[in-house]
């Protein structure tokens, strides 16, 4: 059996070294990857993203906990850093969620970012559409902790959630663009500190400077404790009232058909990619570019041109 | 093609609560270019190996000041073992006496480091001895 007949068959093992081959950019993947393709679809996509430290990781392990109890099938990715140095990686979200581990309705899977800046890994939204096939009702992905500017769980997620914590700055922070705008849910987490009632009073004035439109979406700003548990049963019934909503009004199916295109551009921009410079290197011609920009004899436009003309796409 | 990333999980099974060794072997590993998995304190044999599949690591290494190595070690091969996954292999370091550690080898434990090891050594066994599954 091939890894992804043996994945659809329920087989965990199977399932993690396709994760891990997907990670690692092996081709037979995209092969499986095939194979589980028409299987995908079916699973609701929570993301989590927020600052290092807002308490993402114990937000997970409640969100999870909860919909174990409503007896859902949870798949988790968490994502933590990679050294820019060493290559190497500490992923270390699953200390606030590993009482999960021996649940067998639940996955939980860390990836490194490898170099990706956008908050996922590249791996992330094939990993997805693996625990999808795997047949998880939830997928629920923590992204690495974020600044102002990694939005790339917006395309990838159904519901995003920006977890914010008090302190973190005056009200002007809140009316900059970026991750404050991406939030379908809005969460002040270690809301039991000083400061979280004005936190969350700012975040709603940005939000209700931004929302006139009274038919569309409106995101809310939840208070919660993550690791006491307070206020998670308001933050799932809020992630079930989004989940309607975009069922009810057709921006689920605009999100699915985004989210296709972007997997079919970026795997269109890699391939391309690695079709024409594997071509290139092997047949000298970029050593010959890389001489030739050395002493000024053509200049890296000419050089792609030059490159591109070489071959008929149109 | 990329090549594959040794991935080790490394946790501390059982009631102890002292993680700096824990934590000291992480970065060590993470500064050789491994991906690390660190799961934290207070793990059952069980969680250990339900983790270690999911993350598909090749190697699991535990650290125990204890004293329960000789329960809980033979208890994650056997466990392993069960959930066919004994081809992950598992190496422990910590408080542990000599003597015990024929016994531990011999129930599956690849290797034992105890405390004065360098962390050159123990990144160096691992490069010999882990080869990323296929």
């Amino acid at each position: 059996m091939t890894l992804a007949e043996r994945v659809l068959d329920g087989d965990i093992r199977a399932a993690a070294r396709l994760m891990r081959d997907i990670d690692d950019r092996f081709k037979s993947a995209i092969e499986e990857l095939k194979t589980l393709y028409p299987h995908t679809g079916n699973a609701y996509i929570i993301g989590i993203t927020g600052p290092p430290g807002a308490g993402k990781s114990t937000l997970v392990d409640q969100i999870v906990a909860a919909y174990r109890k409503k007896d859902l099938l949870v798949g988790v990715i968490a994502i933590d850093p990679t050294s820019p140095f060493s290559g190497g990686a500490i992923l270390g979200d699953r200390i606030r969620m590993n009482r999960h581990a021996d649940d067998a309705g639940v996955f939980i899977r860390s990836l490194a970012t490898r170099g990706a800046l956008g908050g996922l890994s590249r791996s992330t939204t094939d990993v997805v559409n693996v625990m999808d096939a795997m047949g998880m009702d939830v997928i629920v992905i923590e992204t690495v902790g974020v600044g102002q500017d990694e939005v790339d769980i917006v395309s990838t997620a159904h519901t995003t959630v920006v977890v914010m914590v008090p302190g973190l700055g005056d009200d002007i922070q809140a009316i900059k663009a970026g991750i404050l705008e991406i939030g379908d849910v809005f969460v002040v987490n270690k809301a039991d500190r000083d400061g979280a009632e004005r936190t969350a009073r700012e975040l709603t004035t940005m939000l209700e400077m931004k929302h006139p439109d009274p038919a569309g979406w409106a995101p809310r700003v939840l208070l919660t404790e993550g690791a006491r548990g307070v206020g998670i049963e308001e933050l799932v019934q809020e992630f079930d009232a989004h989940h309607i909503y975009l069922k009810e009004s057709g921006a689920l199916q605009r999100l699915i058909e985004e989210r296709n295109a972007k997997l079919f551009a970026d795997s269109l921009r890699e391939e391309l990619f690695e079709t024409v410079f594997g071509a290139i290197k092997g047949n000298g011609k970029y050593d010959e570019i890389v001489a030739g920009m050395r002493d000024k004899s053509i200049d890296p436009y000419s050089a792609v041109q030059e490159v591109m003309a070489g071959r008929a796409f149109s | 093609m990329a090549e594959r990333r040794i991935r080790v999980l490394v946790g501390k099974p059982g009631l102890d609560g002292h993680d700096r060794g824990a934590k000291i072997i992480a970065r060590a590993f993470r500064d050789a270019g491994f991906e690390v998995i660190y799961t934290g304190l207070h793990q059952t044999p069980e969680q250990i190996v339900s983790a270690a599949i999911q993350e598909d690591v090749d190697l699991v290494a535990l650290s125990i000041l204890s004293g329960a190595h000789n329960t809980l070690l033979p208890a994650v091969k056997e466990i392993m073992k069960e959930k066919g996954a004994a081809d992950i292999v598992l190496m422990a370091g910590g408080v542990i006496p000599e003597d015990d550690i024929p016994g531990l080898k011999a129930a599956g434990i690849a290797e034992v480091f105890t405390p004065g090891t360098s962390t050159e050594a123990i990144v160096g066994w691992v490069r010999d001895n882990i080869t990323p599954h296929a």
